[in-house]
């Protein structure tokens, strides 16, 4: 602020208003920078958004013109469908699941990997990271035969005598579910390592250098410094996590097709079954049922970010207002 | 931090048994593609075959169509990646550089399509794609698949460019040259690194990309790309596990060999992004 008065005080009427046309004609070129993405936004996100709201209120195979309007009449069949809840249960498992395993484990990974003294660790990271770049879907079908009744798993717990009998990994129903989570942790831990990894050093050295002169261990550090300093990354990787656990779609479509018996058809399956796939939405697309279940999971996004954000960054949000005021406070 | 020579030595000891269990879907993957189908269920936990049967490959290449899906998949690929290049350059341009009236708006809205799940805009970007006349084409893929806001993208430009001095331009404005001439012979060379980050991640991730192309190639399946095709084969010949095998290699190998190539770049690529 007070920079630009001192500016405006020494230029003279004629290049000020020379500044602001090219002000002016800058602002004008960031528009038409802007313009192919606010299109293409508009297009292809606002415009979808807005539609899926609109076929949600009918009855509609996708062929032909909107005409049986079903008011909220899709709704009302969908939260009083037990499949639907059971998708939201699925999605809300995975959810967790993957964020607990997947977010926690890579933490630990990272912590291991942020050393700064151990051999080979752009070898290990890398390793770690490999299944992060992998196509989802081909995961899916590759981990399907890996743990089917007499696949490699089996026969490896099988030949090291951990078992006598082979383990239903994808027809038994909590066992596939459990399956999903490891499998889905497995794939995103990698990525989860790496914004660990980011946040890990952006942790200033002279902490670790006078904790070390104060003569902490390594659990004291990790508890007094690390851990708490980690706090604000937290926030983002745990929120990233969530939200990539709600469109769990390519690994549980390949690995278990939602199944056995709708065990584990998530949110997104559900859509994609009544919308596109006419054998498992009970013969018949029904897009208007599915959008209205699009519009259910969209909310349910909305509602997890916000809850998460309200905890997470509420605090920081406050301590943001407080630090603002002081600053004030100190150049005034 | 972690200090005595035993704990240094368990910590290798664990990385790498743990790091085979890790990759190790993959290494099976690879040795089961050459297996014949009777070795591929009788092999038990045995990873080398008995004879290396490249024929599968053949087989997945030819008779299965990998090599159209393999194709589909370039063309996929590259053009998506090079819109999201342009349209990510181009926005994070204008957020990172200029100042106009509006921005903090726009720059919300970019943030929050990160939120908006994929599953809740197929159906209408389905209907859209279709109502274009672009349903039953590969052009219909790569507009629905470049389309999404690619924040990550957005606020790496943004910040590269942000954080470039002001003479840079200002010393190119007086030999006279305009705000385009600026941006495309001078600002866009210098982001070279964020455009090679950008293109090595969008490509794993389009490469990699299931539900739009299966969604949108419903009614086509000769326009199926690799992960799409594969979900496609496995159904088919349900009982061809090592054609199944070969096949995933063939899909995989690709981003694979890139990922090992670039991994410096695409690592802190990762991690770059979120510190800024």
């Amino acid at each position: 602020m007070a920079n630009h008065i001192k500016v405006d005080d020494k230029t003279t009427t004629k290049s000020k208003s020379n500044l602001r046309t090219l002000k002016k004609r800058k602002a004008i070129w960031a528009y038409i920078f802007l313009a192919p993405q606010i299109i293409v936004f508009f297009v292809f996100s606002a415009y979808p958004i807005v539609m899926s709201y609109v076929y949600s209120f009918y009855e509609w195979s996708g062929i032909g013109p909107l005409n049986d309007f079903v008011g909220l009449g899709n709704y009302q069949q969908l939260l009083t469908s037990e499949r639907f809840w059971n998708s939201a249960v699925v999605s809300i498992y995975y959810i967790l699941g993957t964020t607990v395993l997947g977010v926690g484990g890579a933490l630990i990974l990272a912590i291991i990997l942020n050393d700064q003294k151990l051999k080979g660790k752009g070898f290990y990271r890398a390793i770690y990271f490999l299944p992060v770049v992998t196509t989802t879907a081909i995961v899916g079908i590759i981990m399907g035969n890996i743990f089917g009744i007499n696949g490699f798993f089996n026969q490896f717990l099988l030949h090291v005598s951990i078992i006598d009998k082979p383990i239903p990994w994808l027809t038994d129903p909590l066992l596939a579910v459990i399956l999903l989570i490891v499998i889905g942790s497995w794939k995103g831990l990698g990525i989860n390592m790496v914004y660990w990894l980011a946040g890990l050093q952006s942790i200033p050295n002279e902490l670790y250098e006078s904790a070390q002169l104060d003569g902490a261990g390594f659990w004291a550090t990790l508890r007094h410094i690390t851990l708490p300093l980690l706090k604000p990354i937290a926030a983002v990787i745990i929120l990233l996590s969530l939200v990539s656990g709600i469109n769990a779609f390519d690994l549980v479509k390949t690995l278990t097709n939602g199944g056995p018996n709708f065990a584990t058809e998530t949110m997104d399956l559900l859509i994609y079954n009544f919308a596109f796939s006419s054998q498992l939405g009970g013969g018949q697309v029904r897009m208007g049922y599915a959008s209205a279940a699009g519009v259910l999971l969209g909310i349910f996004t909305f509602v997890i970010s916000m809850i998460f954000g309200a905890v997470s960054f509420g605090k920081q949000v406050t301590k943001f207002r407080v630090n603002k005021k002081k600053k004030g406070g100190v150049s005034v | 931090m972690i200090a005595t020579k035993t704990a240094r030595t368990t910590i290798h000891v664990f990385l790498v048994i743990f790091g085979i269990v890790w990759i190790y879907p993959f290494v099976w993957m690879v040795f089961s593609s050459l297996k014949t189908n009777k070795e591929f269920l009788t092999s038990g936990t045995k990873l080398m075959p008995e004879e290396l049967r490249w024929e599968n490959y053949a087989n997945a290449w030819v008779t299965a169509n990998f090599s159209g899906y393999f194709v589909n998949t370039v063309i996929f690929t590259v053009a998506t990646v090079l819109i999201v290049i342009v349209l990510s350059s181009l926005t994070g341009y204008a957020l990172g550089r200029i100042d106009f009236p509006g921005k903090r708006v726009i720059m919300i809205c970019v943030v929050a399509i990160m939120f908006i799940p994929k599953g809740y805009t197929i159906i209408p970007l389905f209907k859209l794609v279709s109502a274009m006349g672009l349903d039953n084409s590969i052009l219909g893929i790569i507009v629905a698949e470049s389309s999404g806001a690619h924040v990550l993208f957005i606020l790496m430009f943004a910040s590269f460019f942000a954080n470039l001095p002001k003479s840079v331009e200002e010393a190119a404005e007086i030999d006279g040259a305009g705000f385009l001439t600026v941006f495309s012979k001078v600002m866009l060379p210098l982001s070279m690194p964020i455009v090679a980050t950008t293109a090595i991640m969008q490509f794993i991730w389009t490469w990699s990309s299931f539900l739009v192309p299966l969604v949108l190639t419903i009614s086509k399946p000769e326009l199926r790309t690799l992960a799409v095709g594969m979900q496609n084969f496995v159904q088919t010949y349900s009982i061809d596990f090592s054609g199944m095998a070969a096949g995933a290699t063939i899909s995989l190998l690709p981003v694979m060999i890139i990922f090992i190539i670039m991994q410096k770049y695409f690592i802190e690529g990762v991690a770059g992004a979120v510190k800024s």
